[in-house]
């Protein structure tokens, strides 16, 4: 079946079967390997794609779902070489060891910024409770997301 | 790699296209709605149904809504919309305090009511709620509407009395006065499903319990009900020896099974004490206390 959708703000064409998820589809098919591949049972959350502005764990979403919808990745939170603050965040505080967690943590903090500019410690911990970090035990990723929070506006990218 | 056996797709633009599409594709066609239950046991194929009949667009069914004093909610109506709506909270607290430990922010954008209640997994958090509130189930075939108590939607593990050319399309709750409620659930980590829990509604008339309602998932409860404690409290005082002996007959009249998530004795234990604290909860907000 062919499946078309907006990604990153591009329109994507492409035949698949109606069983490809939405994970391999932006991985395999559009080749964008920011979005990760974990657990396969909406557990870990390193898959955590944007659908119509709300954040969705892509290996639990057929990719036909997705058609006519709206999706955001980890590739499109840097902006003409500007880095969003969440990124930021994660480099200042060390958010991220192996890095494997990291597109999907990011994805729903940026959500989570967008709705709540300052969140308590207790609202990220909540926010990201379908995430997994099996390095950082957590601390630096809250602190990560909390520095986003107090840089919103930054522009200065941290060496 | 996890992936589903083959299956069609086709789209639903209303509900009586989603009706006339299960007509067509026959009893191995599945709706989907959100997906995060289906789409798993389609990855283990335990689910492998013919084709897959998306109702996403079908955002008509996404509300909730008081309506000849009734709460309604829309199948479609996500959890977190469950979560955030004050409506629901002003009259059941038991929605929020389920709502809130229903799988992570991330699952809730997605997942809907009426997809996790057809799912009908025995340890599924708004089974146990909605049998605790004896709420209705409305259920729609090209044929008509009917209405069914939860006690006869539930009919077994993964089982409901929605047919293979219907779909539950809404639920309904009663609204009754001097009434509080509440939900206790123990889960090994944040978002998984329940060790066991238990969800516990009261209305109170001149100091006594007027009607009782006490939901429990994970435990093999015959409709998620436990039946016995229900009856007990019926004409009691809402008081703490009430509360205790109802609990009591709670874990007895259970059935859970040992897994990896813990021993029978366990559960049995766990299902008396979180009916315990559910009724105190239910008790307290009932006479009109913030807990």
């Amino acid at each position: 079946m062919q499946v078309t959708m907006t990604v990153n703000g591009e329109e994507v064409t492409r035949d698949v079967e109606p069983r490809l998820l939405l994970v391999h589809f932006i991985r395999d098919h559009l080749g964008l390997t920011g979005t990760h591949w974990g657990c396969d049972t909406s557990n870990c959350g390193v898959c955590v794609v944007w659908m119509d502005g709300e954040p969705v764990k892509s290996c639990t979403v057929l990719a036909a779902m997705a058609s006519g919808r709206r999706i955001r990745t980890v590739e499109d939170l840097e902006r003409d070489g500007k880095l969003d603050p969440v990124q930021e965040g994660f480099v200042s505080e060390h958010g991220l060891q192996c890095g494997f967690c990291t597109p999907g943590m990011m994805m729903t903090a940026r959500w989570l910024l967008d709705r709540n500019p300052d969140p308590s410690q207790d609202e990220i911990r909540e926010c990201i409770s379908g995430q997994i970090c099996r390095c950082t035990g957590y601390e630096n990723i809250v602190r990560a997301i909390r520095w986003a929070a107090e840089h919103s506006e930054s522009a200065e990218v941290s060496a | 790699m996890q992936v589903p056996a083959p299956v069609e797709y086709e789209r639903a633009t209303s509900v009586e296209d989603a009706l006339a599409l299960l007509e067509r594709h026959g009893p191995e066609a599945r709706l989907v709605a959100g997906g995060h239950s289906l789409i798993p046991m389609m990855k283990l194929r335990l689910a492998r149904p013919s084709t897959l009949i998306d109702i996403n667009d079908l955002s008509d069914l996404a509300y909730i809504r008081v309506e000849d004093n009734e709460l309604r909610i829309g199948a479609m109506a996500r959890h977190r919309d469950v979560l955030d709506s004050a409506l629901a909270a002003e009259h059941f607290s038991i929605l929020r305090d389920a709502e809130r430990v229903i799988a992570d922010p991330i699952v809730r954008n997605r997942g809907t009511v009426g997809g996790s209640i057809c799912q009908a997994d025995p340890s599924e958090d708004l089974s146990a709620v909605f049998a605790a509130l004896k709420a209705e189930a409305v259920i729609r075939s090209s044929a008509g509407t009917r209405v069914v108590s939860m006690d006869d939607f539930h009919v077994g593990a993964y089982a409901t009395a929605v047919g293979p050319a219907e779909m539950l399309v809404e639920v309904r709750i009663r609204i009754r006065p001097s009434s509080g409620s509440a939900y206790e659930k123990v889960e090994r980590r944040a978002g998984d499903w329940a060790v066991v829990a238990a969800g516990a509604f009261l209305r109170l008339d001149g100091g006594r319990i007027d009607e009782a309602g006490i939901g429990l998932a994970a435990v093999g409860a015959e409709h998620f009900r436990a039946a016995a404690a229900e009856d007990y409290l019926s004409g009691k005082e809402p008081n703490e020896a009430s509360f205790v002996e109802a609990a009591r007959l709670a874990g007895e009249g259970c059935n859970p099974v040992a897994d990896q998530r813990g021993p029978v004795d366990f559960k049995r234990h766990l299902a008396s004490e979180l009916t315990l604290r559910a009724l105190r909860r239910a008790a307290a907000r009932a006479q009109g206390q913030e807990v």
